[in-house]
C-alpha cells in the first residue's frame, strides 16, 4: 500500500476542483434552505445555467467567454424567478417538487436531439474555456511541495475558485447578521408571524431564491472551466443530492459549514476509493469480496452510512448548535 | 413556573397603576355608554368598520358579517361558541385570507384584497391561537425583528453595517425596555423556542408592539397560559389601552371577558348576533341560547327523564331490527 499516495490524493481532493465546485452550490443552498428553509432540489439547473451560459455563448456562438459569464448569470437569476413566482405563495414541499423537476427539464432540454447544435446533445461542449485560460498569470509550472501540487491550468482555476468561495462566504456572512438575514430566518421558522409583523415575505423568499440560485451558479463557471468540457449528465439529480450532503455534514445555517463540508466529503471520498482499490491490489481484500470496478459504487454507500450515522449522533453538522436541534420547531 | 408568578405579584401589588387604568376604561365606557345593544350598531369614534363580509368553504359560510364597528381606545372582545366563525373572522379583517364578499376599513383607509404585510404596516397587528414564537431566533431577535423600517432589511444597505448599526442600536433599546416590561428580560438571550406556553404569548405580545400598532388583534391571547400568568397578561393587555391602543381580542374565559372588555361582540354561525358592555350582554337571551342551546335553563324532571330514556331505546330497537331486515 502506499500511503504516501493516498493522502497525496486526499489532500488534493480537499482543496481540489469538486470541493471548489460544490463548496459553492452548497453556499447557494445554505442561503435556500438554511437560512430561509427553501427546499430547492434544483441546484443542478443553477450550476448548469452557468456553465451552458459560457459554453454555447463561446462554443456556440463565438462570442466572448466574458459574455457568456453575463448570460450566465442573467439565467440563474430568470430561473429563480421562472420558479419563484408560481411557488413562492405556495407551501414550501411546492417547491421542492418544482426545482426537482424544473431541474430534470433543463437537464434533458440540452442534451435533446433537437436543440443539438446549440447545446450539443449528450456530448456537450467544448473549447469554450481558451479566453480564461489565456490569462492564466502562472507560468508552466508544479505548483506545489514535493508531490503534493498541481501543475499551471488547474492552479489558475482553483485560485479563482477559492477566491470565489472566501468571497461567497464574506458575502453570506455580512447578509446573514444584518436585519435581511434576521428577516430570512424569521421565515425559516414561521412566514406567518413574518407576515404579521408587517414584512413582505414573498419578497424575501425571491430575493433568497435568486442569491442562493446566483452563489450557487458559481460553481457552474468553476466545473465548467475546470473541466474546459460540460456534458448535461453532470447535472443530474445527483448533483443536487451531493451538494445536500455536503451542506447537512457541515451543519446548516453556519457560514463555514458547506466549505468544510465539502472538504471533508471529497476526502472521505478519495480516502476510501483509494485504500481500497490499494487494499484489493495488494491483496488485503479478496476480489470474490469486492473487486476494483466495485469500490466506485461501494464508496458512496460508505458516504451514505456516515450520514446515516451523523444524523444519528451529530444531527446538527458538524459546526451545528445542539441546543437549536434540541428544539422543537413548532 | 416561579418565574412566571413573579411578576403577577408585582402587578397586582401595583395601586398606582390600576388608579390611571381605571381613568382611560372610564373614558372608553363614557364613549360606549350611548350606543344601543344590538348588532351592527354604530360607535361614536370607529377605528374598524366591516361592511358584508362574507367567507365561504364550499357550502359552508363560515363567515357572514353585515355590519360591525370597532370603537377606538376601547377593548373590544369577540365571543362565541367554537365553530362561530371568529378565528375566520380575524383572518380575513388582517389579510391573512380573503373573503369573498364584503368592504372593511381602518382608520378610513379600505383593506379590501389589501396583502397581510401591508395591513400590520398600516398599524392592525395581530397575535395567533397557537402562539408562533419564532423559536430558532433568541428573544431579543424575536423583538428586534417587529421593528419597521428597517434600513438594514434591504439586501444592499444589508451589507454595510454601517447603514443600519445606529437604527439597530435605537431598535435593541426599544425592544430592552419592552421586554423589561413584560418580565423577559432576563431571558434575553434564550432561544424563543425555550419558552414556556405564558412566556411565548407575553413575548408574541411584545413582539407585536414592536410593530408601533394603533390596534392589537388578539387571538386568544389566554389559550393555555397557567393561571397565574394570566392576571399578568391582563395587566398587559389593559395596559395596551392605556397607551391608546385599540385592543380586538378573541377569546373563551368569560371572567376576563368581563374582567377587561368595555364592549363585547358576540359571533354564532358566522354571523355578529349580538353586542354591548359585557354585563349586558352575557345576560343576553339569544347569547345564552348560541353557548348553551335554547332548552338548557329547563330543569330535567324525572319524567322527563324517563320518556327520553324510553324514545332512546325505541330508537335502538328500531335500528336494530332494521339490521337484522337488511342482513
Amino acid at each position: 500500500m502506499n500511503v504516501e499516495r493516498i493522502l497525496i490524493n486526499a489532500l488534493e481532493a480537499g482543496i481540489g476542483l469538486e470541493t471548489v465546485v460544490f463548496a459553492l452550490a452548497a453556499i447557494g443552498l445554505n442561503v435556500h434552505f438554511g437560512y430561509t428553509g427553501l427546499l430547492n432540489f434544483g441546484q443542478s439547473a443553477f450550476m448548469a445555467m452557468a456553465a451552458y451560459g459560457i459554453g454555447t455563448t463561446v462554443a456556440t456562438f463565438d462570442l466572448p467567454l466574458w459574455l457568456g459569464v453575463i448570460f450566465g448569470l442573467l439565467a440563474a437569476v430568470l430561473l429563480a424567478l421562472l420558479l419563484g413566482i408560481p411557488t413562492l405563495r405556495l407551501r414550501a414541499d411546492y417547491l421542492a417538487i418544482v426545482t426537482i423537476a424544473a431541474a430534470e427539464i433543463v437537464r434533458l432540454t440540452v442534451r435533446s436531439v433537437t436543440f443539438e447544435e446549440t447545446f450539443g446533445g449528450s456530448d456537450g461542449r467544448q473549447g469554450f474555456s481558451n479566453d480564461f485560460y489565456s490569462i492564466n498569470p502562472y507560468p508552466e509550472g508544479f505548483y506545489g511541495v514535493g508531490r503534493f501540487g498541481f501543475s499551471e491550468r488547474p492552479i489558475w482555476v482553483l485560485t479563482v475558485g477559492w477566491t470565489l468561495v472566501a468571497l461567497s462566504c464574506l458575502f453570506v456572512f455580512l447578509l446573514m447578521r444584518s436585519p435581511w438575514g434576521r428577516v430570512l430566518k424569521a421565515i425559516r421558522e414561521d412566514e406567518d408571524a413574518v407576515r404579521s409583523l408587517g414584512k413582505n415575505v414573498y419578497s424575501y423568499k425571491m430575493q433568497s431564491l435568486v442569491i442562493g440560485g446566483v452563489l450557487g451558479c458559481l460553481g457552474g463557471f468553476i466545473l465548467a472551466l475546470g473541466r474546459s468540457s460540460i456534458q448535461p449528465d453532470i447535472f443530474g439529480t445527483e448533483t443536487t443530492f451531493f451538494a445536500y450532503t455536503v451542506l447537512i455534514l457541515g451543519g446548516a445555517a453556519r457560514v463555514a459549514s458547506p466549505v468544510v463540508g465539502a472538504m471533508i466529503f471529497w476526502v472521505v471520498l478519495s480516502l476510501t476509493d483509494n485504500v481500497l482499490n490499494e487494499a484489493i491490489d495488494a491483496g488485503y481484500v479478496s476480489t470474490s469480496i469486492i473487486n476494483n470496478t466495485q469500490v466506485g459504487q461501494f464508496r458512496f454507500m460508505l458516504v451514505g452510512l456516515s450520514l446515516m450515522l451523523l444524523m444519528i449522533f451529530r444531527p446538527q453538522g458538524i459546526f451545528g448548535d445542539r441546543r437549536e436541534i434540541a428544539l422543537d420547531a413548532r | 413556573m416561579p418565574a412566571d408568578q413573579t411578576p403577577v405579584d408585582q402587578r397586582t401589588g401595583s395601586t398606582a397603576e390600576s388608579g390611571t387604568r381605571r381613568g382611560q376604561r372610564d373614558a372608553a365606557a363614557a364613549a360606549l355608554a350611548d350606543v344601543p345593544t344590538e348588532p351592527g350598531a354604530a360607535k361614536p369614534d370607529p377605528i374598524l368598520v366591516a361592511d358584508g363580509v362574507v367567507r365561504q368553504f364550499g357550502g359552508l359560510t363560515a363567515v357572514d358579517v353585515g355590519h360591525v364597528e370597532i370603537q377606538r381606545g376601547a377593548i373590544t372582545a369577540l365571543i362565541g361558541p367554537n365553530g362561530a366563525g371568529k378565528t375566520t373572522f380575524f383572518n380575513l379583517l388582517t389579510g391573512f385570507d380573503q373573503p369573498d364578499h364584503g368592504t372593511w376599513s381602518f382608520d378610513g383607509k379600505p383593506l379590501s384584497g389589501v396583502a397581510a404585510h401591508r395591513v400590520a404596516r398600516l398599524g392592525m397587528v395581530r397575535t395567533f391561537q397557537l402562539t408562533k414564537a419564532l423559536s430558532r431566533l433568541t428573544v431579543i431577535e424575536n423583538m428586534r425583528l417587529g421593528a419597521t423600517g428597517q434600513r438594514g432589511e434591504n439586501v444592499f444597505r444589508a451589507l454595510f453595517g454601517s447603514i443600519w448599526r445606529s437604527q439597530e442600536n435605537e431598535i435593541t433599546e426599544r425592544a430592552d425596555d419592552l421586554l423589561a416590561r413584560f418580565q423577559l428580560d432576563a431571558k434575553r438571550e434564550d432561544f424563543a423556542g425555550s419558552l414556556s406556553g405564558g412566556q411565548r404569548k407575553l413575548l408574541e405580545m411584545a413582539r407585536a408592539l414592536m410593530v408601533g400598532p394603533e390596534m392589537v388583534m388578539l387571538d386568544e391571547p389566554m389559550a393555555g397560559v397557567n393561571p397565574a400568568l394570566t392576571q399578568s397578561l391582563l395587566g398587559h393587555v389593559k395596559d395596551l389601552r392605556e397607551d391608546g391602543m385599540t385592543v380586538l381580542f378573541v377569546e373563551h374565559d368569560m371572567d376576563m371577558v368581563r374582567d377587561i372588555s368595555d364592549w363585547v361582540i358576540v359571533m354564532a354561525q358566522g354571523k355578529v348576533i349580538a353586542e354591548g358592555p359585557p354585563d349586558a350582554v352575557m345576560g343576553d337571551q339569544r347569547v345564552i341560547d348560541a353557548y348553551l342551546g335554547s332548552h338548557h335553563d329547563a330543569a330535567l324532571t324525572e319524567e322527563e327523564e324517563e320518556a327520553i330514556i324510553v324514545e332512546a331505546e325505541e330508537a335502538l330497537a328500531r335500528e336494530r331490527a332494521e339490521k337484522e331486515e337488511s342482513s
